[in-house]
Order: C-alpha cells, then structure tokens, then sequence
C-alpha cells in the first residue's frame, strides 16, 4: 500500500479511537457524577432520591454515636448554618469536629437528617491541616 | 534568626532575578562571562535557600515558638526525628522545601553542563531561575516560614498524631524532588527550543534527571499509598483524590517521555513528541503543587483555600503558552528524521505505549478537573468520584501491561516471523497457561483480573526470558558462570535490563493491585468478647479489650489507647492473633470542653492490627464507640469543674494545688481508661482479608530497583567505548540500521 495512504489510514484510526474516548468520558462525567455541594447550597436544591456530594467542615460538638450509625452535622465554610448527617461504614481516622470532610448524601424519607452512603466519607489528609493565623 | 530568615529570602530574590538577567544578556551578547555569572547566581542561590533551610530546620529543633509555623506544627514533647520532619507540614515550610531542592537540583544539572551546551545552558539557567523568583517571592510575600508571634505560648500545637509515621515523613520530600527534577527536562527543552539546537544533546545530558525524578515522584507515590493502608484506618491504598491524581499524572508522562526518548536517540523520531511531553511533564508538576497549594478544588490532600492560586495560574499560563509558541516557532527543526516502518516494531510500540499513557493522562484530568469543568458549562459542580475512573483505567492499564511485555521482546524497525517465534512463544504460552489454570481453579467472576494475570505472567517470562538470553550469550563469549555472566550483563546494559526489571516490577505491582481490588473481601461488625465474625473462611474472635493511658516526658497526658486482640482461624487451626488499637490524643484547651473530656476531644489514629504474607493480609482496627463512657465522662467534667470553681485565683496558681488538680484528673482518666477492661461493651472493628497486598509493595520495590539500576551512573571505560560506538552507529555505512539482535543490543549505549 502507498505509505501516504497508510499515514492517513492511520491518522483516521487514531483519531477515531481518540473521539471514542473522548465521548464517553465526557458521557460518563455528565451522567455519572453527583452535584458538589456546600451545607446551604444542599438545603435549597436536595431532591428526594438524588445524591449530592456534602462538603465543609464537622460542626464542633455535634458528633455522637447512635448505634452503627455516627451523627454529626456538617458546616458550611462561609455561613453559620450547618445540616445533620447520619452516616454509616468506614470512618477515617482523620476525622474529627472541626475537620474537613466530604460525604454522599441522600435527602431522607422522613425527618431532616440526611442519609450518607456507605463507605463514602473522605477526610482532609492531616498533612494539611492549617492551624489559626497567629496573633 | 527568624529576621535573618526572611533576609535570606530576599536576598535569594535578587539574586534570582540577577540570574535570569545575567543568564540572558551573556547568552544575547555573546558574553559568556555573564553567563558564568548566571550560572554562580544559582549557587549563590543554593547556598542562600541551604541556609534559610538550616535556620528554620534548627528553629523546629529548639522549639523556638517565636517562629509561627513552630508552634503551628509540633510541640516540645514532638520526637527529634519528626520535628525535623514537620517543617514540611505545613504550606510557609513546605514552599521553602520546594525552592530550597530546587535550586540544588539546579545547581547540579548547571554544574554537570558547565563545559556543554553553553547556549541551551544558559536559556536553561533563566528558566530555573525563573521557577525559583516564583517560588521565593511565594515564601517571601504569600507564606512565609520566618514570620513571628510576639506572644509565643509555652507549649506548640504538636504535629498530628497521624502524621507520626517513618513513612509519611518521605513521601513529601519524594515528591517534591520529583516535582522540581522535572523542571530540569522543561528548562533545558526550553532552551534547546529557543536556541534551535535540538539534536539529542539536550536529552542525553537531561535524560537521567527525567528519570531521576520519574523515580522520586514513583517513589513517593507508593510511600504514600503505603502510609494510608497502614495509618489511616480505612483499609485503601488509593482513592483517586485530586492532589493524588496530581502526583501521578507528571509521572504518567514522564513515564512516555523516558521510552519516546529511546526512538528519536535511536531514529530521530518524534522530536516534536518528545518536547512536548518534557513541557507537558513540567507543567504538570507545577499543576499539581497549584492543586495542593490553591484549594481549587475540595481535596483531602490539599491545603486549605490560599491566595496563592492566582499567581500560580498567571505562571501556568505562561509555561502552556509559551510552550506550545515555542513549538510551533520551531516546529520545522523538529522534523522527523525518520517514519515509522511498520506497525510491528518497537517503535510502534513504544508509540502505542506513549498514547496510552497519555490517554491515562488526559481520563484522569478530565475526571479530576470535571468539578471546575461543569460548574463553568452549567453552574453546578459535579464529581464523579473514584468509581468514574474504573472503567477508563482499567481498560487502558491492561493495554499498558501487553505493551510493557511486548515492548522488551519485538525487534526494532520491523518484525519477522521469526523473531515472533522466538521471543514471543514462551511468554504468550505462560500467559495462556496462567489464564487456563486460573480458569480451572474457577477464578472466573472478575475478568478484568483475570486478563490482568494473564498479561502480568507474560510480562514477567518475557524478562526473565530476556535476562537468561543476555546471560547465555554473554557466557557463550566468556565461559563466566551463570551468575556472574547474568550480572555482569546487567552491568554493562543498565539502562537495558534497569528498565526490564521495572517492566517486571510493574507487572507484579498492577498483579497486586488487580487481585486486592477484585478480591477483598471486607466486613464492618460489632462485638463483645468472646465473640465471633466470620471473614472469607477466616473465623475472627474478639479475645480481649486492652487499654492503656501514655505520658509525656513532662507527665502529661500523651493519649489513652483501646484496643482489642483478636485471634484469626480458619477450619479450626489457627492462623494468627492480630493486636489493634485506637489512640485518642487530648485537644487543646477549648472553651465549653470539660477537664476529662478534652482527654477524648483531641486527634485519634488507629494501630492496624496486620497479617501479611505472600497470599493475602488480613486487616483489621478497632472502632470503640465513646458512648457508653459519656455519662462518667461528663460526670468527670463536673466534679473537676465544680472544684475549679471552687478555688480562688490565688489558690488555683499554686503549683502544688495545680499538681493535685492533675493528679487527680489523671487518676480519673485512668479510671476511665480501665473500664473499657472491666466493663468491656460492644465496639466495632473493619475486617478485610485483601488477596496479595503484599505483592504491591514488592513489585514497587522492585520498580525502584530497577529504576535504581537504570539510573546509576556506568563505569567511566564502559561509557567512553559506548561513546565510541554511538559515534560508529551515528555514521552508519549503511543507511538501514540492522534489526538488533542480542549481540549488538549488549552493546547499547548506557
């Protein structure tokens, strides 16, 4: 075969698998992923049965124990206003009141305590904890 | 010493921008006393940043409190060993870390270069000056290590307890080395590019600091995955988090880099390629310290948000922009020399190699980026998290793996039904047989796995098929024993054989990662002692809780441990008795926390209680829930603070009431302690039993050998004949170069 042929024989291909690629990544993105969202942000926009990504910080005082289940409430960073979490599985040693976390959450049934999914709560790696600015 | 500190860093500053300046008029001018000039600056600049190092180093040695960054990140009872560890905890010291091996690196490669390629030398000295006045105006004006408190406390916030770990306190500095080796490559790439000399000269002088920092940012990643399985309590290595995501990314492309090399060294292709991936490499290093350092995106990995992120983007802007001018300026000297002859060839290979690291690059970017991506398309910010990248990686990893066993054992230019036959039909066989064994084992649910075995246990015959070939033919010269004439023929190709061993490392690592993913076997449960869990045919009893409460050298309170011993058996026999703890630290002084319970309040970390073997670990940490503690505890707090109340100022400041005080709430704590023993309740443990862990840490190491191996320098006779060969091989009688067998590949340049 003619090498210029083969060249953009080859090009197409590439091309070809490289549009593939890029279509389903961006597919998978849109359908697949779950809405970042901060404490207040959640209470306005949380849908039964959707899930959202709760970021911010475990408000001080607010983590117990029910059975399994640990309830805490997460902060949002820039508002004194907070929602309650009961999570269940894996719990990070990092975490801690005061710490930054993300979890998954559902809007539940009944009550305001929204629901984290299993094995879904991430902690702020230690080795960047910042402490106050000095006075 | 904190004024001369930030003296230092100004003074780096102007001797920085001297630098560049000096650097640049010699180079325009044709002055190449100015150049030396430049050069020197860089030393200068070493010397200055060694010193701001060692002054702050010694300020966390003597718990000089003055210093913020001191009190923030450890404390007089922190060990030596960390306290020297923790200036890198935190974002003033670990900023001053990045510029301080920076300019070392800098100084090295400018020392190594100071006879050789004076133009691109001298464009390569502004550019890593130009990385380093970044990085020193950052510590100087944005996060400086050498502020100070007028009012230091008497005691420092200590450094996390997590964090106390030999593990954790080289993995940072690993990938900062990484990260600033890379900008070596990118200055010299520059250089070359703006010179327009842009033969392999450049590469061969830089290739070992690519592969050097290939190894370092290697390195650290795998410490850190070995830090979170081993210290964090969760059960994982990896967990696809941005600033994870952004040390693996520059090392994916680096990882292209240090095989496309081999072809434009080796044909004089893929000139373009090549540079791009050396400024795709450095501008993702820089990338991921602007991920750790902005707060761009919710990582648990990164700092918390900083104004550092505008500066940072104004300089990634300039490395993309002007990279790809660059490139483009200078796209007809990047002309191949030479096509590729056939889709079967190494080249080829090497080609399909590249873009499947390079497909790798762009899934994880995206995915990693897609928070920012969608909130600019839609307004609302989406993560896909870890399950998203699943069915993009692992695809592309077994790809990977076939051309990592491929690549070693096809021939160059052009494969001939021959050299098919010979290198290929034992390793695809052992790939097969594997594949059948497993299958009649009915290891048949996970074929992803499955594949992956398969293609592992190619990869690994196909090495050792190569290192038993270059040993037999080396002893067919030599008459040398078997293993001298296997190491020596190591010694003399070590680029060669450094590279197959890490092919093989890889293989045996993405073995480990394929059977531990696919395989674990994982149960969260509650129990009292005496009781049972059962964990894939592993019976798991609960023998025993255990506490134990830990001073300080000063009598204080360290921490107060739970913990259980659990024996582990398995058809009746036993197997193993795993010990884990769960350690609370007190927190500091906090208004509305009662005396007994800020014993509770503080950090907690967990001591895994770990089995390992060849085959399998099995994992565990106890969970002790507080609960039933919590009426004592508050009880504690007000018996402890009704008699605080009860002393008047004056008594309260004596130090023999104050001493009673602590005793007594030591002896309550310790009263508390022993009730997780006496009255033992119900606590929680994770149970994993995780198939061949194990094999991750091997294989990394093996990586590292094999890297090791690759980089180290060869012996001064070696070099000068393999000098003396390229120089033959550069001027060929022959315009077609023959298909390299074992013969003339022993023979390869190092």
């Amino acid at each position: 075969m003619d090498p210029s042929r083969k060249r953009v024989i080859r090009l197409v291909v590439a091309l070809s698998a490289a549009l593939v690629l890029a279509s389903a990544l961006v597919y998978v993105s849109f359908t697949a992923g779950d809405r970042e969202v901060t404490a207040s942000q959640l209470l306005r926009v949380a849908r039964p049965g959707q899930s959202y990504i709760l970021a911010g910080t475990v408000l001080v005082g607010s983590v117990r124990r029910e059975g399994q289940a640990l309830v805490f409430r997460i902060r949002d960073p820039r508002l004194r206003l907070s929602v309650p979490v009961r999570y269940s599985g894996i719990v990070p040693d990092p975490f801690a009141a005061g710490r930054a976390v993300m979890v998954t959450v559902r809007e539940p049934s009944a009550g305001p305590t929204f629901v984290g999914q299993g094995n879904s709560l991430t902690t702020k790696c230690p080795s960047k904890y910042q402490a106050q600015a000095a006075s | 010493m904190a004024p001369v500190g930030r003296t230092l860093l100004i003074l780096g500053l102007v001797v920085a921008v001297y630098g560049i300046c000096a650097s640049i008029y010699g180079v325009r001018t044709g002055r190449p006393q100015w150049v030396d000039s430049g050069r020197r600056a860089v030393y200068s600049l070493a010397g200055l940043m060694t010193v701001a190092w060692v002054i702050l180093e010694a300020a966390f040695l003597r718990s000089d409190f003055t210093f913020n960054v001191v009190w923030q990140h450890s404390s007089t009872t922190t060990p030596t060993f960390y306290k020297l560890a923790a200036p890198w905890s935190s974002q003033e010291g670990s900023l001053l870390l990045w510029v301080w091996l920076l300019s070392l690196w800098s100084s090295l490669i400018l020392f190594l270069t100071r006879r050789r390629i004076r133009d691109i030398a001298a464009y390569a000295t502004a550019v890593l000056l130009g990385f380093a006045t970044f990085f020193v105006s950052l510590a100087a004006f944005f996060a400086n290590p050498f502020t100070t408190t007028s009012t230091p406390p008497a005691q420092g916030s200590g450094l996390d307890p997590l964090l106390l770990h030999p593990t954790m306190m080289i993995h940072p500095p690993m990938l900062y080395s990484g990260y600033t080796l890379l900008t070596v490559p990118f200055a010299f790439a520059v250089g070359a590019l703006i010179t327009g000399k842009l033969g392999s000269e450049w590469i061969a002088l830089t290739r070992r600091f690519a592969l050097a920092s290939w190894l370092f940012l290697g390195t650290g990643i795998v410490l850190g995955a070995l830090w979170s399985y081993t210290e964090l309590g969760w059960g994982g290595y990896w967990a696809w988090d941005p600033v994870e995501n952004a040390a693996l990314m520059p090392w994916l492309c680096i990882t292209a880099f240090i095989h496309s090399v081999m072809i434009q060294e080796k044909r004089g292709m893929l000139k373009v390629w090549n540079v791009s991936l050396v400024l795709g490499s450095g501008t993702l290093a820089i990338l991921g310290t602007f991920l750790v350092r902005s707060g761009i995106l919710d990582s648990i990995h990164a700092f918390g948000a900083s104004t550092l992120g505008v500066p940072f983007v104004a300089l990634l802007a300039l490395m993309i922009g002007g990279g790809l001018g660059l490139i483009l300026w200078r796209r007809r000297l990047l002309a191949s020399e030479a096509r590729l002859d056939s889709l079967l060839s190494r080249e080829a290979v090497f080609l399909f190699q590249n873009l499947v690291l390079m497909g790798m690059v762009v899934v994880i970017f995206w995915i990693t980026f897609f928070p920012l991506i969608s909130e600019a398309v839609t307004g609302n910010k989406i993560s896909v998290g870890p399950p998203a990248f699943r069915p993009f990686i692992v695809p592309l990893a077994l790809v990977l793996v076939a051309l990592a066993g491929i690549g070693p054992i096809i021939a160059w230019r052009r494969v001939t039904a021959a050299n098919l036959r010979r290198n290929f039909l034992l390793p695809v066989a052992a790939g097969l047989a594997c594949l059948v064994v497993l299958l009649a084992d009915g290891v048949d649910s996970r074929p992803f796995a499955l594949a992956m075995f398969a293609l592992g246990t190619f990869v690994l015959v196909g090495v050792v098929q190569e290192l038993v070939r270059g040993a037999a033919a080396r002893r067919a010269m030599t008459r040398e024993a078997p293993p001298l004439a296997l190491v020596r023929v190591i010694r003399r190709n070590r680029r060669r054989y450094g590279g197959y061993i890490v092919h093989a490392g890889l293989a045996i690592l993405l073995i480990g990662v394929a059977a531990s993913s696919s395989f674990q076997h994982s149960r969260q449960v509650t129990l009292t002692p005496g009781q049972s869990a059962s964990v894939n045919g592993y019976a798991i009893r609960y023998v025993k809780p255990t506490e134990h409460v830990a001073t300080d050298r000063s009598g204080a309170l360290a921490s107060i441990a739970f913990g259980a011993v659990l024996k582990v058996s398995r058809g009746g026999h036993r197997v193993t008795t795993l010990r884990t703890v769960r350690r609370f630290y007190p927190a500091p002084l906090t208004p509305g926390v009662g005396p007994i319970s800020i014993a509770f309040a503080g950090s907690a970390d967990s001591v895994v209680g770990l089995q390992t073997n060849l085959t399998h670990d099995i994992w565990t940490v106890i969970n002790p829930n507080l609960a039933p503690l919590q009426g004592r505890i508050n009880q504690g707090d007000r018996v402890f603070e009704r008699l605080m109340q009860s002393l008047t100022p004056a008594q309260a400041a004596q130090p023999t009431v104050r001493n009673t005080i602590a005793t007594e709430q030591a002896v309550a704590i310790n009263g508390l302690s022993r009730q997780f023993v006496t009255h033992p309740w119900p606590v929680t443990f994770l149970l994993i039993v995780d198939p061949l862990v194990l094999w991750i840490w091997i294989g990394a190491a093996i990586i590292v050998f094999g890297g090791l191996l690759a980089l180290w320098p060869i012996p001064v006779l070696l070099r000068s004949r393999s000098r003396a060969r390229s120089a033959v091989r550069s001027h060929p009688a022959s315009p077609r170069e023959p298909v390299l067998d074992h013969a003339t590949a022993m023979r390869e340049p190092a």
